[in-house]
C-alpha cells in the first residue's frame, strides 16, 4: 500500500462553523458552489445531506462584494450613477431609477412628463428581458437545455431596443437627475410596438411548449412551500412573495412616476410553490406589454431632461428614500446627505438578499434536485446579494 | 517432430475480425458520427447553426475537438483511489465492443451467432454500473460520489422491466439467438414485433433511455444539480472515453432495441445491412429529439416511474404475452 498523500479537508471559517453546529458520520457536509452550475454566479451554500434530503443549508456571501454602498459615500451623485448598472446587471434600469428618483426626492428636482414615460417604457423592457433570462435559467436548472436560446433571442431583440437610448446592452446608466440621457427616437417607439407585436405570441409559444410541460409541473409544484407569514417575516417582495398570495407591487403599494395613470394588473398566485413564483413572473412579462403599449400611446412631446436640472448637485442637509418595483422585488435606496457634493450615506436595499435569506427554511427537508429548484424559483442575481 | 494437422481457430479469427470491425464502427459512428448530429440536431432545435466553423459546416469539428481532449492534462485527484479512479473508464468503454458481437447487422452478418445472443448483452451492459461505481467512489468527490449512488439505483431500477420486457419478446420467438428473432420477424413495418408488442415497445424504449443515461433520465450526471456527476474529476481522455462508451451505449441500446421489436436487418427493396442502420439511427435521433425538448424528471419521480409502473406493466404484458402464446 503506498501512502496516500494528505490534503487538508479541514475547510474555510463557514464550512468549520458549519459542522461545529452538529456534525454525525452519516451525514454529508455538501459546498454547492462558489462554482456551480445553478447558483449562476458566485454563490456559495453549504449544505447538510442525509441522502439526497438537505437538513440544513447556510448561504455564504461576500464572493462578488464590490463595496458599493461605500463607493456611494466617496463619490459625487453624478460619478455614482454608472455603479447603479453594476448593482443588479440583469434589471439595471430599476437601480437607476431607484437612485435618481432618491436624489430628485431629497433635491426636490421635477422630472419632465415625458421623461417619466421615457423611464416606464425603458425600464419595463428592462423587466421583461430580466424575467426572461431568469426563464432560461431556470429551465436550464430543471435540465431544459433548449428554452434559453429561445429567450436568448427575444432577449436580442430588448437589448437592441434598449441599445437605441441607452447606448449598452446590459449595464444601463441612462437616467440622470431630473430626466433621462437623451430622448427615444421615432425608430425606438415603431421598433418597440414592432416588438411588442410580435413577442405576444411567443408568450403562448411558451406557455404550450414549457409551461404546460408535464415534468415542469411536476417539478415545480408543491416545490418549495412558503407561507405568507414566513415571507413577511424575512421582508421577501417581489414575484416571491406574490406567490404566496399578497398583491404587495411597489408601483401599486408606493406608487411612483406615471404608473398610476396606467392600467396594468398585479399577478397573484396562491399556490405558494415555485410554479406560482414561475407563473406570476410568466404573467408579468405579459403585463409590462401592456405597461409599454399604454405608456407608448400617452407618450407626451417635451422635454427629456428638466432644463433646470442641475449640473452639479448639492442636495441640502437630510435624507431620502425612494423604493421602485424591480424584476426581483422592492429596490429601495435611501440616501443620507450632509450638504456637501458627496451623500453622507447611501444604503441599498436590494430583494434577492431577502428573497435568499428564505432559502435554508425552504430547502430544509427537500431534495438536493428540488433546492434546485427552489434557488432558481427565488431568482437570485448575485451581485446584488452581495452589492 | 510431428505435430499432426495445424487446426485454424476459424472461430476465434472469426471473432478477432469482427471485434476489429465493431470497433471501427463503434469509433465512425459513436466518435463522429453520432456526436456532430447530436451538436446539429441540437442546434436545429435551438434555432442555431450548431458547429459551423471547422470545415465544411462543421464536420471538422469533432477531430479538432478529439484533439483538444488528446492534448489535455490528466488529473488524477490527490486523495482519490487512483487504481479505481484510472479503472473506471477502462471498465466502461471495453465492454461496449462484446455487446456488438452477437449483433445480426445483416443476414449473415454477425460476429457471434451465438444461442445466448440477449444474455451475453444483458450480462455485459450491466458492467457499465460498475464503472460509474467506481468512478464515483475513486473521485473521491461528494458530487461524483451522488452520481454514482444515483446511478446504481437507477440502473437497479430500469433493468428489471427491462429484462421482463426482452423475456417478452423472447417467450414469442421462443429463442435467445438474435439472427432467428430478427428472422421470425418479416419484411414489412406490420410484421416486426412493435405491433405485437406495443406495451413492450414503449417500455423499453424509456427503458433504454433511462439505461444509457440520456435525457430527461440523466440523473447521475445532471449538471445543473451535480456539477457533472460521475464525471466530475475526470479530464482530457479519461472523459473522453467515458464520452464515447455513453454514445457507443446509446448505439447498443437503439441496437437492441431494433433487433427485439423493429425487425432487425429486415425491410423491403434496401439491403438488409442499411436497413438496419437507418433503423439504429432513427431510434437515436427520437433520442436526441427527447433530450433537447423535455426537462430532467427528479431522482424519486424516475424510481417511482420504474418501480411503480414500468415494472408492473411489463410483468402484465409478459403474463399476457404468456398467456397467447399458449392460447
Amino acid at each position: 500500500m503506498s501512502q496516500k498523500p494528505t490534503v487538508d479537508l479541514g475547510g474555510d471559517f463557514y464550512a468549520t462553523a458549519f459542522q461545529a453546529a452538529g456534525d454525525r458520520q452519516d451525514r454529508v457536509i455538501l459546498n454547492m458552489g462558489p462554482q456551480h452550475p445553478s447558483t449562476h454566479g458566485v454563490l456559495r451554500i453549504i449544505i447538510e445531506m442525509e441522502g439526497e434530503y438537505i437538513l440544513r443549508a447556510e448561504p455564504v456571501l461576500g464572493y462578488l462584494h464590490r463595496m458599493h454602498e461605500k463607493m456611494g459615500e466617496v463619490k459625487t451623485y453624478h460619478q455614482y450613477l454608472p455603479n447603479m448598472g453594476r448593482v443588479d446587471y440583469l434589471h439595471a434600469l430599476a437601480w437607476n431609477w431607484g437612485y435618481v428618483g432618491a436624489v430628485e426626492r431629497l433635491a426636490g428636482i421635477e422630472v419632465p412628463r415625458r421623461a417619466e414615460f421615457i423611464r416606464v417604457i425603458t425600464c419595463e423592457l428592462n423587466r421583461i428581458n430580466s424575467h426572461l433570462l431568469w426563464w432560461g435559467a431556470y429551465l436550464l436548472d430543471l435540465g431544459g437545455f433548449t428554452p434559453i436560446v429561445y429567450a436568448f433571442d427575444d432577449r436580442e431583440q430588448i437589448m437592441d431596443l434598449l441599445q437605441m437610448p441607452t447606448g449598452s446592452r446590459l449595464t444601463y446608466c441612462y437616467y440622470r437627475f431630473g430626466g433621462v440621457r437623451q430622448d427615444i427616437t421615432d425608430k425606438f417607439v415603431e421598433d418597440t410596438r414592432e416588438f411588442c407585436k410580435r413577442f405576444k405570441p411567443r408568450l403562448s409559444l411558451y406557455k404550450d411548449l414549457v409551461t404546460d410541460n408535464f415534468i415542469l409541473r411536476k417539478r415545480c409544484e408543491q416545490i418549495g412551500d412558503l407561507p405568507l407569514e414566513t415571507a413577511r417575516r424575512y421582508g421577501a417582495t417581489g414575484p416571491v412573495i406574490r406567490g404566496s398570495g399578497l398583491a404587495y407591487d411597489v408601483r401599486r403599494a408606493e406608487p411612483y412616476s406615471v404608473y398610476p395613470e396606467l392600467e396594468f394588473e398585479v399577478p397573484v398566485y396562491d399556490a405558494r410553490d415555485a410554479m406560482a413564483r414561475y407563473l406570476v413572473r410568466m404573467d408579468e412579462m405579459r403585463e409590462s406589454l401592456r405597461i409599454i403599449e399604454q405608456a407608448l400611446d400617452m407618450l407626451p412631446e417635451g422635454d427629456f431632461l428638466a432644463p433646470k436640472a442641475p449640473k452639479r448637485i448639492k442636495a441640502p442637509k437630510g435624507d431620502s428614500y425612494f423604493a421602485v418595483e424591480g424584476a426581483r422585488g422592492k429596490i429601495g435606496v435611501y440616501v443620507a446627505s450632509d450638504g456637501s457634493n458627496v451623500p453622507y450615506r447611501v444604503k441599498l436595499r436590494s430583494p434577492s438578499f431577502s428573497n435568499l435569506s428564505l432559502f435554508d427554511e425552504l430547502a430544509r427537508g427537500t431534495l438536493l434536485a428540488d433546492a434546485v429548484s427552489i434557488l432558481g424559483s427565488l431568482d437570485l442575481v448575485i451581485p446584488e446579494i452581495d452589492r | 517432430m510431428n505435430l499432426g494437422p495445424i487446426t485454424i481457430p476459424w472461430e476465434l479469427i472469426r471473432i478477432v475480425v469482427a471485434l476489429v470491425a465493431i470497433l471501427l464502427f463503434i469509433v465512425v459512428n459513436a466518435g463522429l458520427v453520432l456526436v456532430y448530429l447530436e451538436r446539429k440536431i441540437a442546434g436545429f432545435i435551438q434555432r442555431r447553426p450548431g458547429p459551423y466553423e471547422v470545415g465544411p459546416h462543421g464536420s471538422l469539428q469533432l477531430i479538432v475537438d478529439g484533439v483538444k481532449l488528446l492534448g489535455k492534462e490528466l488529473h488524477t485527484p490527490a486523495c482519490g483511489d487512483k487504481l479505481l479512479f484510472w479503472a473506471a473508464p477502462i471498465l466502461a468503454f471495453t465492454p461496449i465492443p462484446l455487446l456488438f458481437l452477437p449483433m445480426p447487422f445483416a443476414r449473415n452478418l454477425v460476429g457471434l451467432d451465438s444461442e445466448l445472443g440477449m444474455v451475453l448483452i444483458l450480462a455485459f451492459a450491466g458492467l457499465n454500473v460498475l464503472a460509474l461505481c467506481l468512478a464515483g467512489w475513486g473521485s473521491f468527490n461528494k458530487w461524483s460520489l451522488l452520481g454514482a449512488i444515483r446511478s446504481v439505483s437507477q440502473a437497479v431500477a430500469y433493468e428489471i422491466p427491462l429484462l421482463l420486457t426482452v423475456l417478452s419478446v423472447v417467450l414469442m420467438a421462443g429463442t435467445l439467438k438474435l439472427s432467428t428473432i430478427v428472422e421470425g420477424q418479416g419484411t414489412w413495418p406490420w410484421q416486426w414485433y412493435w405491433l405485437r408488442q406495443p406495451l413492450g415497445f414503449c417500455v423499453f424504449f424509456v427503458c433504454m433511455l433511462a439505461e444509457t443515461n440520456r435525457a430527461p433520465f440523466d440523473l447521475p450526471e445532471a449538471e445543473s444539480e451535480l456539477a457533472a456527476g460521475f464525471h466530475t474529476e475526470y479530464s482530457g481522455l479519461g472523459f473522453g472515453i467515458f464520452f464515447l462508451s455513453e454514445y457507443a451505449a446509446m448505439i447498443v441500446g437503439s441496437s437492441v432495441c431494433v433487433t427485439l421489436f423493429l425487425g432487425g436487418w429486415q425491410g423491403p427493396f434496401l439491403p438488409g445491412f442499411i436497413w438496419f442502420v437507418a433503423k439504429v439511427y432513427a431510434l437515436l435521433l427520437t433520442m436526441m429529439w427527447i433530450r433537447w425538448t423535455f426537462p430532467r424528471v427528479r431522482f424519486d419521480q424516475l424510481l417511482t416511474i420504474s418501480w411503480r409502473w414500468l415494472i408492473p406493466l411489463s410483468l402484465l404484458n409478459l403474463v399476457a404475452t404468456a398467456f397467447f402464446m399458449k392460447l
